[in-house]
């Protein structure tokens, strides 16, 4: 089984666990096999067409499926998979609107 | 009987190889080492441009920072070729180096035959005591505090990450320290924000930020932007700034960020932390990925959690606010191995410190493209942008 390393954002979708095993032989089937077991993660990894999602990267150990085999890169069973959306905290939090439009500010 | 302080030289210098300048100056750019032995304040005068300084009197305890590979050739000198003879043959004999040679008649035949002396700017007395540590290790050393002296490092945000990075900035000697941010110190953000204090409450941050700076070190010049940054003001406020600090904690600047910094060709230090974890990573233009290479568009507003009120260790932001502080150092003064195409993931809980690479995307929609092609009407767009604000706001 693959080790999956879960960021932060999606905590909560897994029972707050940080770590988690997952089957398949490639990264689709893994996270296919994540988000089965942990529905509430479907829509954040996939669109409805089963893509992964653009906002979402996902690591074979250190390198990105992107420039592997996107979600066929096969994956061995003591491989570790990272998923790693986007994170923007600076450290104060706040919400206004302005120049190019509406932003929303957490520093 | 003793030998004479004569008698010793002639022996040692029959014990090496001398080296005539001209064969010096050929071999400059071809992979030698020239360390130069002289004591500190003897480097006034122009030293052999690209030389490292190892003063004879450390020459032991430092030459392994300076030369680490004992197999690299290397050339000494000094001011005449005597005390660099001395140090050849401790290299040679003591220490294992393998092709050590001593520059005969020194820099004074050097600059005699008419070749190339760079002239550092002294330091003043005062700028020795308080950079002294920095000028003790070979990779900083009187050059590269001279280049931090120069530098101008534009922080994005006096707030978590802005923080402890302007303070150790400070007082690393960086000379020009710009700080924009348009918000007022307030008593929530002291858990974490320690450039600010109680007393300061209420104040505006840039006033705040500079008053904790010139604490520190009253020579580095602050520049206050106590402004909101947007498309219509980037370009003025980022323009001859050398490194940028990103410690923006909304997905629209950072994007903002990252094109006009492409544009401009800036090197970018980017930090982001939410609860225990932190990442990191340095974007220079052309040379490595920028932030839509890594980011190819921001998360919608339920999983972008820095758009509501969520917490953070009040440490965090300092761990990664040095580290960022670190990248810029290395950035200025050119040393070690920027993390530029590596995205450093730190678990504050695990105490772990993973790294994933970051390649250049082909089709980035910014980076891709020559500076001059990146429009002002492109800066900071992404798709579904006023879904994503309006979602979140």
């Amino acid at each position: 089984m693959a080790t999956i390393k879960i960021p932060p954002v999606l905590r909560p979708s897994v029972g707050g666990e940080k770590l988690l095993n997952a089957n398949g032989s490639n990264v689709g089937e893994v996270l296919r096999d994540l988000a089965s077991a942990h529905p509430a993660t479907q829509s954040q990894l996939f669109s409805a067409e089963g893509e992964l999602n653009r906002y979402v990267n996902v690591y074979l150990n250190d390198e990105d499926v992107r420039v592997l085999g996107g979600l066929d890169t096969a994956v061995a069973p003591d491989d570790v998979l990272v998923i790693l959306p986007a994170m923007a905290g600076g450290a104060r939090q706040r919400v206004w609107r302005h120049g190019l439009g509406a932003h929303s500010a957490a520093r | 009987m003793s030998p004479s302080g004569p008698e010793l030289l002639r022996t040692i210098k029959s014990q090496i190889e001398e080296v005539d300048p001209a064969e010096v100056a050929e071999l400059i750019d071809e992979g030698v080492a020239v360390v130069d032995v002289r004591e500190a304040e003897e480097l006034a005068s122009g030293h052999i441009p690209g030389a490292k300084h190892v003063p004879r009197s450390y020459l032991e305890s430092r030459i392994e920072g300076a030369v680490p590979d004992r197999s690299t050739p290397v050339i000494l000198y000094c001011a005449s070729g005597n005390r660099s003879a001395y140090a050849a043959r401790t290299l040679l004999q003591d220490m294992g180096y393998e092709n050590v040679r001593s520059m005969k008649g020194g820099i004074t035949l050097w600059k005699d035959r008419g070749y190339d002396v760079q002239v550092a700017r002294a330091l003043s007395p005062e700028q020795r005591e308080r950079y002294s540590r920095h000028l003790l290790i070979p990779e900083i050393g009187a050059e590269g505090q001279q280049k931090l002296l120069d530098a101008k490092v534009l922080l994005l945000g006096a707030g978590g990450l802005g923080s402890p990075t302007a303070l150790y900035l400070a007082a690393a000697g960086v000379g020009t320290l710009g700080i924009v941010d348009d918000d007022d110190v307030d008593l929530s953000n002291l858990q974490r924000q320690v450039i600010h204090s109680t007393q300061r409450i209420g104040t505006p941050k840039v006033d705040s930020a500079e008053e904790s700076i010139h604490a520190i070190n009253p020579d580095v010049k602050v520049v206050k932007y106590p402004v909101r940054i947007d498309a219509s003001n980037i370009l003025g406020i980022i323009e001859g700034y050398d490194v940028i600090v990103d410690g923006a904690d909304n997905f629209p600047t950072r994007y903002l960020l990252n094109d006009a910094s492409v544009r401009l060709r800036i090197p970018v230090v980017s930090a982001s932390i939410l609860g225990f974890d932190g990442q990191l990573s340095v974007f220079k233009p052309y040379e490595g990925p920028c932030y839509r290479c890594l980011f190819r568009e921001p998360p919608p507003a339920e999983l972008a959690p820095s758009c509501g009120a969520n917490g953070v260790l009040g440490v965090l932001p300092g761990t990664m606010g040095l580290l960022q502080a670190t990248e810029v150092i290395k950035l200025i003064v050119g040393v070690g191995e920027p993390a530029i195409g590596r995205l450093l993931l730190y678990d504050a809980l695990g105490a772990t410190l993973t790294e994933v690479k970051v390649h250049r995307d082909p089709d980035c929609p910014i980076c891709s493209r020559e500076p001059a092609d990146i429009s002002d009407e492109e800066l900071g767009v992404f798709p579904d942008y006023e879904a994503f604000c309006a979602a979140s706001g």
